[in-house]
C-alpha cells in the first residue's frame, strides 16, 4: 500500500448559471481587469488515500466524487493531480 | 395520523413542523434523530428546514447519508408520503428522491421574506385542500434555492403535472421555470423551498401553509 494524495477540482457544469463566478467576474472588471471574460468558482478537494496502485487511487477518488464530493446533476469534476506521499 | 420529523444536526425548523402538526392540527408527531434506524411506524415523514451538517460540501450532501435516510428512502419507495421543506428539499434531491438540484440563489443573497406562489395542481396528497390556481403567501428563508434540472427533466415535470408550486410575480432565487415545489413521479414526495409550517397560525399573520398539512390528513389513510 502506498499513500496517495489525490486532488480534485469540482466546478459548476458549463451552461449552468454560476452567480458566484459572475459576481467575481464583475468585481474583477470593476477593479480594472478589462481582460476578464468569465470566472467560475468551484471547490478543490484533496484526499489522502492508501491504495495498491496509482490508478486504483484515482479510480477510488472518482467513485467518491460520483457518490458524494460532486453532484452529478449540476457539477463536473476532474482529478488534477495524483502524487505518492 | 402519525408524523415523523427528522432531526439532523443543524435542523432548525423541526419544532415549527411539530407545532403545525401537533398544536395546530391536533395530530401525533415524533422526532426522529438522524442516527436512528427506526421510523416508529409513522405515516408521514417530514424532512424539515435548517442547515443539516452546516451545509458542508453542498446543502444536503452529507445529511443524505445519515442512517435514518435509508429508512426514509424505503418509506418513500413504498409510496408513503415525505414532505421535504427547504433544507429537506435539498436533502431529498441529493438522496435521489426528487430530480434536480438546488443551487446558489441567482442574486447570491440569502433571502428571508414572504413570497407569493401559485398552487398549480390540487391533484396531489399535499395540495388537495387548496383550490387550483390559488395564490398563497408563504415565507422563504434560503441562500440555495435555485431549482435546476436539465431541460428534458423540466419538460417531463411540466408534462406530468409535477410542478406543484410556482413563484408568481417575483422569482426570488432564479429557479428554472419559477419552480417552488415539485413532486416525484409517484406523487408521494413533495419538495418545496418555501416554509408552509411557518404560516399555520392566524396569530402569526397567515394560515396559507396549513392546507399542505391538512391535505395529508384528508388524503392519506392513517
Amino acid at each position: 500500500m502506498t499513500r496517495y494524495r489525490v486532488s480534485v477540482e469540482i466546478k459548476p457544469r458549463e451552461g449552468i448559471l454560476d452567480p458566484q463566478g459572475k459576481a467575481v467576474a464583475d468585481a474583477l472588471r470593476t477593479l480594472g481587469f478589462a481582460d476578464v471574460k468569465d470566472v467560475h468558482v468551484g471547490r478543490y478537494v484533496v484526499v489522502d488515500a492508501d491504495s495498491p496502485t496509482e490508478s486504483r487511487a484515482r479510480e477510488s477518488v472518482g467513485a467518491m466524487c460520483k457518490k458524494l464530493l460532486a453532484n452529478p446533476v449540476v457539477e463536473d469534476f476532474h482529478i488534477t493531480r495524483v502524487e505518492a506521499l | 395520523m402519525k408524523f415523523g420529523i427528522v432531526r439532523f444536526p443543524g435542523s432548525n425548523c423541526d419544532t415549527d413542523a411539530y407545532h403545525a402538526v401537533v398544536d395546530t392540527l391536533g395530530e401525533e408527531a415524533v422526532y426522529l434523530w438522524h442516527k436512528q434506524h427506526d421510523l416508529q411506524d409513522v405515516d408521514v415523514v417530514i424532512l424539515p428546514g435548517g442547515f443539516a451538517y452546516g451545509d458542508y460540501l453542498r446543502a444536503g450532501a452529507i445529511a443524505r447519508f445519515s442512517p435514518i435516510m435509508n429508512e426514509v428512502i424505503a418509506h418513500a419507495k413504498r409510496g408513503a408520503p415525505v414532505l421535504a421543506i427547504c433544507n429537506g428539499f435539498q436533502v431529498a434531491c441529493e438522496a435521489g428522491l426528487l430530480p434536480g438540484a438546488l443551487m446558489r440563489n441567482s442574486g447570491l443573497q440569502f433571502i428571508c421574506e414572504p413570497i407569493r406562489m401559485r398552487v398549480e395542481t390540487t391533484d396531489t396528497i399535499f395540495t388537495a385542500n387548496y383550490t387550483a390556481g390559488q395564490i398563497i403567501r408563504v415565507p422563504i428563508a434560503h441562500g440555495e434555492g435555485r431549482y435546476e434540472a436539465d431541460e428534458a427533466t423540466l419538460d417531463q415535470l411540466e408534462s406530468q403535472g409535477r410542478v406543484v408550486l410556482r413563484y408568481v410575480g417575483v422569482n426570488p432565487n432564479g429557479s428554472a421555470r419559477d419552480i417552488a415545489g415539485v413532486v416525484n413521479e409517484a406523487g408521494n414526495v413533495l419538495g418545496l423551498m418555501p416554509h408552509p409550517e411557518r404560516v399555520v397560525d392566524s396569530a402569526l399573520g397567515s394560515t396559507d401553509g396549513l392546507a399542505i398539512f391538512s391535505s395529508l390528513l384528508a388524503r392519506v389513510p392513517a
